[in-house]
Protein backbone atom coordinates (compact mmCIF):
# COMPACT_ATOMS: atom_id res chain seq x y z
CA UNK A 1 0.00 0.00 0.00
CA UNK A 2 1.14 3.83 -0.90
CA UNK A 3 1.19 5.99 2.01
CA UNK A 4 1.53 10.30 1.42
CA UNK A 5 4.64 11.23 3.47
CA UNK A 6 5.82 14.71 2.79
CA UNK A 7 9.07 15.29 2.94
CA UNK A 8 8.49 18.97 5.24
CA UNK A 9 7.17 17.11 7.97
CA UNK A 10 9.01 15.25 10.88
CA UNK A 11 7.21 12.08 12.32
CA UNK A 12 7.42 10.22 15.92
CA UNK A 13 7.73 6.22 15.40
CA UNK A 14 4.02 6.39 17.52
CA UNK A 15 2.90 7.96 13.55
CA UNK A 16 1.95 11.69 14.80
CA UNK A 17 3.94 14.24 12.76
CA UNK A 18 5.00 17.61 13.68
CA UNK A 19 5.72 20.84 12.15
CA UNK A 20 7.66 23.68 13.47
CA UNK A 21 6.07 27.00 12.11
CA UNK A 22 8.33 29.63 14.10
CA UNK A 23 7.68 29.00 18.25
CA UNK A 24 4.87 26.92 18.18
CA UNK A 25 4.38 23.38 16.20
CA UNK A 26 1.21 21.73 14.41
CA UNK A 27 0.78 18.01 15.67
CA UNK A 28 -1.20 15.54 13.71
CA UNK A 29 -1.53 11.76 12.65
CA UNK A 30 0.02 10.30 9.60
CA UNK A 31 -1.46 9.03 6.42
CA UNK A 32 -0.53 5.72 7.85
CA UNK A 33 -1.88 5.96 10.93
CA UNK A 34 -5.25 6.72 9.43
CA UNK A 35 -5.25 3.99 6.83
CA UNK A 36 -4.48 1.72 9.63
CA UNK A 37 -7.18 2.65 11.67
CA UNK A 38 -9.51 2.81 9.15
CA UNK A 39 -12.78 5.09 9.59
CA UNK A 40 -12.13 7.51 12.29
CA UNK A 41 -16.08 8.01 14.09
CA UNK A 42 -14.37 9.76 16.78
CA UNK A 43 -11.57 11.99 18.54
CA UNK A 44 -11.03 13.44 21.92
CA UNK A 45 -8.34 16.03 22.10
CA UNK A 46 -7.09 17.49 25.03
CA UNK A 47 -7.66 21.38 26.89
CA UNK A 48 -5.76 24.21 25.51
CA UNK A 49 -3.51 24.95 27.89
CA UNK A 50 -2.54 21.28 29.28
CA UNK A 51 0.91 20.67 29.56
CA UNK A 52 2.48 17.33 28.06
CA UNK A 53 5.37 15.77 28.27
CA UNK A 54 7.54 14.23 25.06
CA UNK A 55 5.37 10.43 24.71
CA UNK A 56 2.88 11.24 26.83
CA UNK A 57 -0.86 10.52 25.54
CA UNK A 58 -2.45 13.43 24.66
CA UNK A 59 -6.13 12.57 22.76
CA UNK A 60 -7.56 9.16 21.56
CA UNK A 61 -8.94 8.56 17.89
CA UNK A 62 -11.60 5.73 17.36
CA UNK A 63 -12.61 3.89 14.35
CA UNK A 64 -15.69 1.55 14.96
CA UNK A 65 -13.64 -1.37 16.15
CA UNK A 66 -11.19 0.32 18.13
CA UNK A 67 -9.41 3.39 20.65
CA UNK A 68 -6.33 4.37 19.62
CA UNK A 69 -4.04 6.77 22.27
CA UNK A 70 -2.22 9.68 20.11
CA UNK A 71 0.88 10.49 21.45
CA UNK A 72 2.96 13.99 21.75
CA UNK A 73 5.80 13.90 20.10
CA UNK A 74 7.26 16.40 21.84
CA UNK A 75 7.32 18.47 25.31
CA UNK A 76 4.86 21.53 25.46
CA UNK A 77 1.54 23.34 26.27
CA UNK A 78 -1.20 22.80 23.94
CA UNK A 79 -1.72 26.61 22.20
CA UNK A 80 -4.83 25.31 19.87
CA UNK A 81 -7.08 22.41 19.09
CA UNK A 82 -8.94 21.54 16.37
CA UNK A 83 -12.01 21.31 17.33
CA UNK A 84 -13.83 20.53 14.05
CA UNK A 85 -12.69 17.23 14.63
CA UNK A 86 -14.88 16.75 17.21
CA UNK A 87 -17.66 16.96 15.04
CA UNK A 88 -16.42 15.37 11.66
CA UNK A 89 -13.41 13.07 13.11
CA UNK A 90 -13.57 11.58 9.75
CA UNK A 91 -11.89 14.21 8.49
CA UNK A 92 -8.60 12.94 10.23
CA UNK A 93 -8.95 10.28 7.03
CA UNK A 94 -9.83 12.68 4.08
CA UNK A 95 -7.09 15.12 4.94
CA UNK A 96 -4.47 14.06 7.77
CA UNK A 97 -1.99 16.66 6.97
CA UNK A 98 -3.85 19.59 6.20
CA UNK A 99 -7.99 19.97 8.10
CA UNK A 100 -7.41 16.56 9.82
CA UNK A 101 -4.15 18.40 12.45
CA UNK A 102 -5.52 18.04 16.27
CA UNK A 103 -3.54 20.67 18.24
CA UNK A 104 -1.13 23.43 18.38
CA UNK A 105 1.62 23.12 20.52
CA UNK A 106 4.13 25.86 22.00
CA UNK A 107 7.64 23.46 22.87
CA UNK A 108 8.86 23.57 25.83
CA UNK A 109 12.67 21.90 24.69
CA UNK A 110 12.36 21.58 20.47
CA UNK A 111 15.80 21.75 20.57
CA UNK A 112 16.86 18.80 22.70
CA UNK A 113 13.45 16.84 21.63
CA UNK A 114 13.24 17.43 17.92
CA UNK A 115 16.30 15.11 16.89
CA UNK A 116 14.04 12.16 18.52
CA UNK A 117 11.81 12.59 15.69
CA UNK A 118 12.43 11.07 11.83
CA UNK A 119 12.67 12.60 8.82
CA UNK A 120 9.87 11.53 5.70
CA UNK A 121 12.92 9.13 4.49
CA UNK A 122 13.05 7.36 7.81
CA UNK A 123 9.61 7.13 8.89
CA UNK A 124 8.76 5.23 5.69
CA UNK A 125 11.42 2.68 6.52
CA UNK A 126 9.83 2.55 9.82
CA UNK A 127 6.30 2.16 8.60
CA UNK A 128 7.61 -0.43 6.35
CA UNK A 129 9.41 -2.35 8.80
CA UNK A 130 5.59 -2.19 11.15
CA UNK A 131 4.00 -3.40 7.94
CA UNK A 132 6.37 -6.35 7.23
CA UNK A 133 5.95 -7.52 11.71
CA UNK A 134 2.46 -8.56 10.25
CA UNK B 1 -0.86 -18.22 12.63
CA UNK B 2 -2.93 -20.26 10.78
CA UNK B 3 -4.58 -19.13 7.74
CA UNK B 4 -7.20 -19.90 5.57
CA UNK B 5 -6.96 -21.22 1.89
CA UNK B 6 -7.76 -17.81 0.39
CA UNK B 7 -5.07 -15.58 2.62
CA UNK B 8 -3.25 -15.26 -0.72
CA UNK B 9 -6.20 -13.81 -1.75
CA UNK B 10 -7.13 -11.60 0.53
CA UNK B 11 -4.02 -9.47 0.88
CA UNK B 12 -3.49 -9.34 -2.91
CA UNK B 13 -7.09 -8.24 -2.67
CA UNK B 14 -6.22 -5.27 -0.52
CA UNK B 15 -7.37 -6.69 2.91
CA UNK B 16 -5.83 -5.33 6.24
CA UNK B 17 -5.18 -8.54 8.30
CA UNK B 18 -5.57 -9.24 11.99
CA UNK B 19 -5.12 -12.04 14.63
CA UNK B 20 -8.28 -13.81 15.77
CA UNK B 21 -8.77 -16.88 17.61
CA UNK B 22 -5.15 -17.96 16.34
CA UNK B 23 -5.74 -17.19 12.60
CA UNK B 24 -4.33 -14.32 10.46
CA UNK B 25 -7.69 -13.56 8.97
CA UNK B 26 -9.06 -10.53 6.65
CA UNK B 27 -10.40 -7.47 9.14
CA UNK B 28 -11.60 -4.99 6.30
CA UNK B 29 -11.28 -4.99 2.66
CA UNK B 30 -12.16 -0.88 2.01
CA UNK B 31 -13.50 -0.05 5.31
CA UNK B 32 -15.46 -1.40 8.45
CA UNK B 33 -18.64 1.21 7.38
CA UNK B 34 -18.40 0.56 3.27
CA UNK B 35 -18.67 -3.59 4.01
CA UNK B 36 -20.95 -3.14 6.64
CA UNK B 37 -23.87 -1.64 4.08
CA UNK B 38 -22.95 -2.98 1.53
CA UNK B 39 -23.99 -6.03 3.39
CA UNK B 40 -27.46 -4.79 4.41
CA UNK B 41 -28.07 -3.27 1.22
CA UNK B 42 -26.87 -5.37 -1.34
CA UNK B 43 -24.73 -8.22 -0.40
CA UNK B 44 -21.68 -9.32 1.59
CA UNK B 45 -19.18 -12.63 1.30
CA UNK B 46 -17.27 -13.55 3.68
CA UNK B 47 -14.49 -16.20 4.67
CA UNK B 48 -15.06 -17.75 8.05
CA UNK B 49 -13.19 -20.76 7.26
CA UNK B 50 -11.57 -20.60 10.52
CA UNK B 51 -14.86 -21.42 12.28
CA UNK B 52 -14.70 -25.20 13.39
CA UNK B 53 -16.62 -28.22 12.05
CA UNK B 54 -16.95 -31.99 13.72
CA UNK B 55 -19.12 -34.24 12.11
CA UNK B 56 -21.38 -36.78 14.36
CA UNK B 57 -21.88 -39.74 13.14
CA UNK B 58 -23.51 -43.24 14.90
CA UNK B 59 -26.67 -44.62 15.87
CA UNK B 60 -26.72 -42.47 18.93
CA UNK B 61 -25.82 -39.09 17.54
CA UNK B 62 -29.03 -37.71 18.77
CA UNK B 63 -28.83 -39.19 22.24
CA UNK B 64 -25.18 -37.59 22.21
CA UNK B 65 -26.18 -34.04 20.97
CA UNK B 66 -28.90 -34.38 23.47
CA UNK B 67 -26.48 -35.16 26.10
CA UNK B 68 -24.33 -32.15 25.45
CA UNK B 69 -26.34 -29.29 23.77
CA UNK B 70 -29.16 -27.10 25.70
CA UNK B 71 -31.42 -26.86 22.59
CA UNK B 72 -33.66 -29.54 22.13
CA UNK B 73 -31.80 -31.23 19.23
CA UNK B 74 -34.72 -33.86 18.14
CA UNK B 75 -36.69 -30.74 16.77
CA UNK B 76 -33.62 -30.28 14.17
CA UNK B 77 -35.35 -32.43 11.37
CA UNK B 78 -33.00 -33.91 8.93
CA UNK B 79 -32.49 -30.82 6.41
CA UNK B 80 -32.64 -28.31 8.95
CA UNK B 81 -30.30 -26.38 11.38
CA UNK B 82 -30.45 -24.85 14.43
CA UNK B 83 -28.55 -22.79 17.28
CA UNK B 84 -27.55 -24.38 20.61
CA UNK B 85 -25.17 -24.19 23.23
CA UNK B 86 -22.46 -26.27 24.99
CA UNK B 87 -22.57 -25.80 29.08
CA UNK B 88 -20.59 -26.96 31.96
CA UNK B 89 -21.97 -28.57 34.87
CA UNK B 90 -22.65 -24.96 36.72
CA UNK B 91 -24.17 -23.63 33.77
CA UNK B 92 -21.41 -22.06 32.47
CA UNK B 93 -21.40 -21.76 28.52
CA UNK B 94 -18.56 -23.86 26.87
CA UNK B 95 -19.89 -22.70 23.56
CA UNK B 96 -22.35 -21.74 21.41
CA UNK B 97 -22.44 -23.82 18.25
CA UNK B 98 -24.97 -24.39 15.15
CA UNK B 99 -25.98 -27.91 14.50
CA UNK B 100 -26.73 -28.69 11.05
CA UNK B 101 -28.93 -32.05 10.70
CA UNK B 102 -27.71 -33.78 7.23
CA UNK B 103 -28.53 -37.15 5.80
CA UNK B 104 -25.82 -39.25 7.41
CA UNK B 105 -24.51 -36.82 10.14
CA UNK B 106 -24.72 -34.17 12.38
CA UNK B 107 -22.64 -30.75 11.30
CA UNK B 108 -21.45 -28.97 14.69
CA UNK B 109 -20.21 -25.87 13.64
CA UNK B 110 -18.01 -24.11 16.51
CA UNK B 111 -15.92 -20.95 17.14
CA UNK B 112 -12.15 -20.33 15.39
CA UNK B 113 -10.73 -20.33 18.97
CA UNK B 114 -12.87 -22.98 20.63
CA UNK B 115 -12.49 -25.97 18.23
CA UNK B 116 -9.70 -28.17 19.98
CA UNK B 117 -11.49 -27.61 23.41
CA UNK B 118 -15.25 -28.22 22.24
CA UNK B 119 -13.77 -31.04 20.29
CA UNK B 120 -11.92 -32.52 23.82
CA UNK B 121 -15.31 -31.69 25.77
CA UNK B 122 -17.27 -33.83 22.95
CA UNK B 123 -14.88 -36.73 23.27
CA UNK B 124 -15.02 -36.72 26.71
CA UNK B 125 -18.60 -37.08 26.86
CA UNK B 126 -19.09 -39.12 24.06
CA UNK B 127 -18.01 -42.35 26.78
CA UNK B 128 -21.43 -44.92 26.50
CA UNK B 129 -22.60 -43.36 23.11
CA UNK B 130 -22.10 -45.41 19.78
CA UNK B 131 -21.06 -42.02 17.79
CA UNK B 132 -17.94 -41.26 15.96
CA UNK B 133 -16.46 -37.56 16.40
CA UNK B 134 -14.58 -36.29 13.24
CA UNK B 135 -13.21 -32.80 13.11
CA UNK B 136 -13.03 -31.57 9.50
CA UNK B 137 -12.46 -27.84 10.40
CA UNK B 138 -8.78 -28.28 8.71
CA UNK B 139 -10.05 -29.45 5.31
CA UNK B 140 -12.93 -27.22 5.27
CA UNK B 141 -13.59 -24.00 3.65
CA UNK B 142 -16.96 -22.38 4.98
CA UNK B 143 -18.26 -18.88 2.81
CA UNK B 144 -21.15 -16.75 4.27
CA UNK B 145 -23.20 -15.27 1.62
CA UNK B 146 -25.43 -12.64 3.38
CA UNK B 147 -27.51 -9.79 2.31
CA UNK B 148 -30.72 -8.67 0.28
CA UNK B 149 -29.02 -10.21 -3.08
CA UNK B 150 -27.78 -13.22 -1.34
CA UNK B 151 -30.60 -15.64 -2.69
CA UNK B 152 -30.44 -14.09 -6.05
CA UNK B 153 -26.84 -14.19 -6.37
CA UNK B 154 -26.48 -18.08 -4.99
CA UNK B 155 -29.23 -19.20 -7.60
CA UNK B 156 -26.98 -18.25 -10.47
CA UNK B 157 -24.15 -20.50 -9.05
CA UNK B 158 -25.94 -23.71 -7.80
CA UNK B 159 -28.17 -26.65 -8.79
CA UNK B 160 -30.06 -26.33 -5.65
CA UNK B 161 -33.20 -24.12 -6.11
CA UNK B 162 -32.06 -21.71 -3.06
CA UNK B 163 -35.50 -19.80 -3.26
CA UNK B 164 -37.16 -23.09 -1.79
CA UNK B 165 -34.52 -23.24 1.26
CA UNK B 166 -36.23 -22.62 4.26
CA UNK B 167 -35.14 -20.24 7.00
CA UNK B 168 -32.18 -22.63 8.82
CA UNK B 169 -32.60 -24.99 5.99
CA UNK B 170 -29.33 -27.18 5.15
CA UNK B 171 -28.87 -29.19 1.74
CA UNK B 172 -26.27 -30.92 -0.03
CA UNK B 173 -25.92 -29.80 -3.87
CA UNK B 174 -23.02 -28.71 -6.23
CA UNK B 175 -21.43 -25.18 -6.89
CA UNK B 176 -20.23 -23.45 -9.76
CA UNK B 177 -20.87 -26.55 -12.02
CA UNK B 178 -19.09 -29.73 -10.28
CA UNK B 179 -18.24 -28.34 -6.58
CA UNK B 180 -19.83 -30.19 -3.98
CA UNK B 181 -21.18 -28.19 -1.46
CA UNK B 182 -23.45 -28.06 1.89
CA UNK B 183 -25.58 -25.16 1.56
CA UNK B 184 -27.64 -23.43 4.54
CA UNK B 185 -29.46 -20.46 5.31
CA UNK B 186 -27.69 -19.62 7.93
CA UNK B 187 -26.01 -17.05 8.81
CA UNK B 188 -24.45 -14.30 11.63
CA UNK B 189 -25.48 -11.10 10.02
CA UNK B 190 -29.24 -10.26 10.80
CA UNK B 191 -29.66 -9.94 6.94
CA UNK B 192 -31.07 -12.66 5.16
CA UNK B 193 -27.99 -15.03 3.48
CA UNK B 194 -26.13 -18.21 3.04
CA UNK B 195 -23.22 -20.68 4.72
CA UNK B 196 -21.19 -22.61 2.26
CA UNK B 197 -19.27 -25.47 3.53
CA UNK B 198 -17.00 -27.23 0.20
CA UNK B 199 -13.47 -28.72 0.31
CA UNK B 200 -10.64 -26.79 0.32
CA UNK B 201 -9.33 -27.23 -2.99
CA UNK B 202 -12.38 -25.27 -4.39
CA UNK B 203 -11.83 -22.40 -2.39
CA UNK B 204 -10.75 -20.44 -4.91
CA UNK B 205 -12.53 -20.66 -7.26
CA UNK B 206 -15.98 -20.61 -5.39
CA UNK B 207 -14.61 -17.23 -3.77
CA UNK B 208 -13.66 -15.53 -7.22
CA UNK B 209 -16.89 -16.96 -8.79
CA UNK B 210 -19.27 -15.94 -6.37
CA UNK B 211 -17.48 -12.10 -6.10
CA UNK B 212 -17.55 -11.91 -10.26
CA UNK B 213 -21.01 -13.52 -10.26
CA UNK B 214 -22.74 -10.87 -7.41
CA UNK B 215 -20.78 -7.85 -8.57
CA UNK B 216 -23.56 -6.24 -10.51
CA UNK B 217 -25.95 -6.90 -7.23
CA UNK B 218 -23.32 -4.74 -5.51
CA UNK B 219 -21.52 -8.03 -3.59
CA UNK B 220 -18.46 -6.96 -1.92
CA UNK B 221 -16.05 -9.44 -0.01
CA UNK B 222 -16.27 -8.47 4.06
CA UNK B 223 -13.66 -8.46 6.79
CA UNK B 224 -14.33 -9.27 10.44
CA UNK B 225 -14.45 -5.62 11.38
CA UNK B 226 -18.19 -5.63 9.71
CA UNK B 227 -19.18 -9.03 10.58
CA UNK B 228 -18.25 -7.74 14.39
CA UNK B 229 -20.81 -4.56 13.42
CA UNK B 230 -23.38 -6.88 11.71
CA UNK B 231 -23.71 -9.13 14.75
CA UNK B 232 -23.67 -6.63 17.15
CA UNK B 233 -26.61 -4.60 15.71
CA UNK B 234 -29.49 -7.77 15.83
CA UNK B 235 -27.62 -8.57 19.41
CA UNK B 236 -26.11 -11.96 17.98
CA UNK B 237 -23.98 -13.58 21.17
CA UNK B 238 -20.18 -13.62 20.35
CA UNK B 239 -18.21 -16.34 22.68
CA UNK B 240 -15.75 -14.28 24.32
CA UNK B 241 -17.70 -11.11 24.56
CA UNK B 242 -21.61 -12.15 25.33
CA UNK B 243 -21.17 -15.13 26.49
CA UNK B 244 -17.78 -17.30 28.18
CA UNK B 245 -17.47 -19.85 30.98
CA UNK B 246 -18.23 -17.08 33.89
CA UNK B 247 -21.31 -16.04 31.78
CA UNK B 248 -24.60 -18.68 31.93
CA UNK B 249 -27.23 -18.41 29.62
CA UNK B 250 -29.64 -16.63 31.13
CA UNK B 251 -27.66 -13.82 31.92
CA UNK B 252 -26.97 -13.56 28.12
CA UNK B 253 -30.35 -13.68 27.36
CA UNK B 254 -30.05 -17.24 25.58
CA UNK B 255 -32.58 -18.95 28.10
CA UNK B 256 -34.64 -19.49 24.84
CA UNK B 257 -31.68 -21.74 23.52
CA UNK B 258 -32.17 -24.01 27.13
CA UNK B 259 -34.91 -26.66 27.09
CA UNK B 260 -34.93 -27.70 30.53
CA UNK B 261 -38.18 -30.17 30.04
CA UNK B 262 -36.44 -32.19 27.03
CA UNK B 263 -34.90 -34.50 29.56
CA UNK B 264 -30.75 -34.72 31.31
CA UNK B 265 -27.94 -32.43 29.76
CA UNK B 266 -25.01 -31.18 31.02
CA UNK B 267 -25.65 -28.15 33.34
CA UNK B 268 -28.97 -28.97 33.60
CA UNK B 269 -29.67 -29.10 36.90
CA UNK B 270 -27.43 -26.22 37.48
CA UNK B 271 -29.67 -24.15 35.25
CA UNK B 272 -32.84 -25.21 36.50
CA UNK B 273 -31.81 -23.28 39.50
CA UNK B 274 -30.57 -20.47 37.91
CA UNK B 275 -33.53 -19.79 35.80
CA UNK B 276 -35.53 -20.54 39.36
CA UNK B 277 -33.75 -18.06 41.47
CA UNK B 278 -33.28 -15.57 38.73
CA UNK B 279 -30.35 -14.64 37.14
CA UNK B 280 -28.07 -11.77 39.27
CA UNK B 281 -26.65 -10.16 35.85
CA UNK B 282 -28.74 -9.31 32.51
CA UNK B 283 -27.51 -8.34 29.02
CA UNK B 284 -28.78 -5.14 28.57
CA UNK B 285 -28.77 -2.84 25.50
CA UNK B 286 -27.01 0.79 26.32
CA UNK B 287 -27.22 4.00 24.41
CA UNK B 288 -24.70 6.48 24.97
CA UNK B 289 -26.29 9.94 25.90
CA UNK B 290 -23.08 11.92 26.70
CA UNK B 291 -20.01 11.84 24.18
CA UNK B 292 -18.14 8.67 23.97
CA UNK B 293 -18.08 4.97 23.01
CA UNK B 294 -18.51 2.11 24.88
CA UNK B 295 -15.87 -0.68 24.57
CA UNK B 296 -15.58 -4.27 25.92
CA UNK B 297 -14.38 -4.23 29.37
CA UNK B 298 -15.21 -0.84 30.51
CA UNK B 299 -16.97 -0.47 33.77
CA UNK B 300 -20.98 0.29 34.22
CA UNK B 301 -21.44 2.28 37.10
CA UNK B 302 -24.99 4.15 38.60
CA UNK B 303 -25.03 7.63 38.39
CA UNK B 304 -23.80 7.93 42.31
CA UNK B 305 -20.56 6.29 40.73
CA UNK B 306 -21.59 2.33 42.26
CA UNK B 307 -19.90 -0.30 39.53
CA UNK B 308 -22.90 -2.66 38.58
CA UNK B 309 -21.43 -4.28 35.69
CA UNK B 310 -19.31 -4.46 32.69
CA UNK B 311 -19.44 -3.66 28.60
CA UNK B 312 -19.31 -6.89 26.76
CA UNK B 313 -19.59 -5.04 23.20
CA UNK B 314 -19.43 -1.38 21.87
CA UNK B 315 -19.34 0.49 19.35
CA UNK B 316 -21.02 3.16 16.75
CA UNK B 317 -23.12 0.70 14.97
CA UNK B 318 -23.07 1.56 11.33
CA UNK B 319 -26.84 1.07 10.37
CA UNK B 320 -28.24 3.25 13.70
CA UNK B 321 -26.16 5.97 13.31
CA UNK B 322 -25.48 5.57 17.12
CA UNK B 323 -22.89 4.42 19.96
CA UNK B 324 -24.57 1.50 21.41
CA UNK B 325 -23.49 -1.26 23.79
CA UNK B 326 -24.14 -4.61 25.00
CA UNK B 327 -23.71 -4.68 29.03
CA UNK B 328 -24.20 -7.39 32.04
CA UNK B 329 -25.40 -5.03 34.47
CA UNK B 330 -26.77 -6.36 37.97
CA UNK B 331 -30.53 -7.90 37.36
CA UNK B 332 -32.49 -4.74 39.49
CA UNK B 333 -31.03 -2.42 36.58
CA UNK B 334 -31.85 -3.90 33.15
CA UNK B 335 -35.42 -2.08 33.07
CA UNK B 336 -35.78 0.01 30.07
CA UNK B 337 -34.94 4.08 30.33
CA UNK B 338 -32.40 3.30 33.55
CA UNK B 339 -29.57 6.00 33.27
CA UNK B 340 -26.42 3.90 34.01
CA UNK B 341 -22.78 5.42 33.41
CA UNK B 342 -20.19 3.86 31.14
CA UNK B 343 -17.21 4.75 32.53
CA UNK B 344 -14.55 5.33 29.81
CA UNK B 345 -10.96 5.97 30.40
CA UNK B 346 -11.81 6.99 33.81
CA UNK B 347 -14.39 9.61 32.96
CA UNK B 348 -17.94 7.93 33.77
CA UNK B 349 -20.22 8.89 30.56
CA UNK B 350 -23.86 8.75 30.89
CA UNK B 351 -25.85 6.28 29.23
CA UNK B 352 -29.91 4.85 29.22
CA UNK B 353 -30.89 1.02 28.83
CA UNK B 354 -32.77 1.13 25.57
CA UNK B 355 -34.78 -1.90 24.07
CA UNK B 356 -32.73 -4.88 21.99
CA UNK B 357 -32.35 -5.62 19.06
CA UNK B 358 -30.78 -2.66 18.00
CA UNK B 359 -31.85 -3.77 14.32
CA UNK B 360 -34.64 -6.02 13.49
CA UNK B 361 -32.96 -8.99 12.09
CA UNK B 362 -34.76 -9.61 8.03
CA UNK B 363 -34.57 -13.61 7.75
CA UNK B 364 -36.42 -14.50 4.92
CA UNK B 365 -38.97 -17.09 6.94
Amino acid sequence: MAYNTPDDLRYAKTHEWVRVDGDEVTIGISDYAQQALGDVVFAELPSVGRTLSAGEPFGVVESVKAASDVYAPLSGEVSAINEALLDAPETLNSDPYGEGWMLKLRPSNLEGEQNQLLDAAAYTQHTEDEASKH
Amino acid sequence: MKRTPLYDRHVAMGAKTVEFGGWDMPVQYTGIIEEHQATRNAAGLFDISHMGQINVYGPDALRFLQHIATQDVATIAEGLANYALLCYPDGGIVDDIFIYHLPHCYLVVVNASNVDKDFGWMQEHSQGFNVQLENISAATTMLALQGPKAEAILDRVTDVDVTKLWFHGVVEGVLCGDVPAIIARTGYTGEDGFELFFENAYAERVWNSLLQEGQADGLKPIGLGARDSLRFEPKLALYGHEISDQINPYEAGLGWVVKLDKGEFIGREALQRIKAEGPRRKLVGLEMIGRGIARQGYPVATPEGETVGEVTSGMPAPTLGKNLALALVRADLAKLGTELDVVVRNKPVRAVVVKTPFYQSRYKK
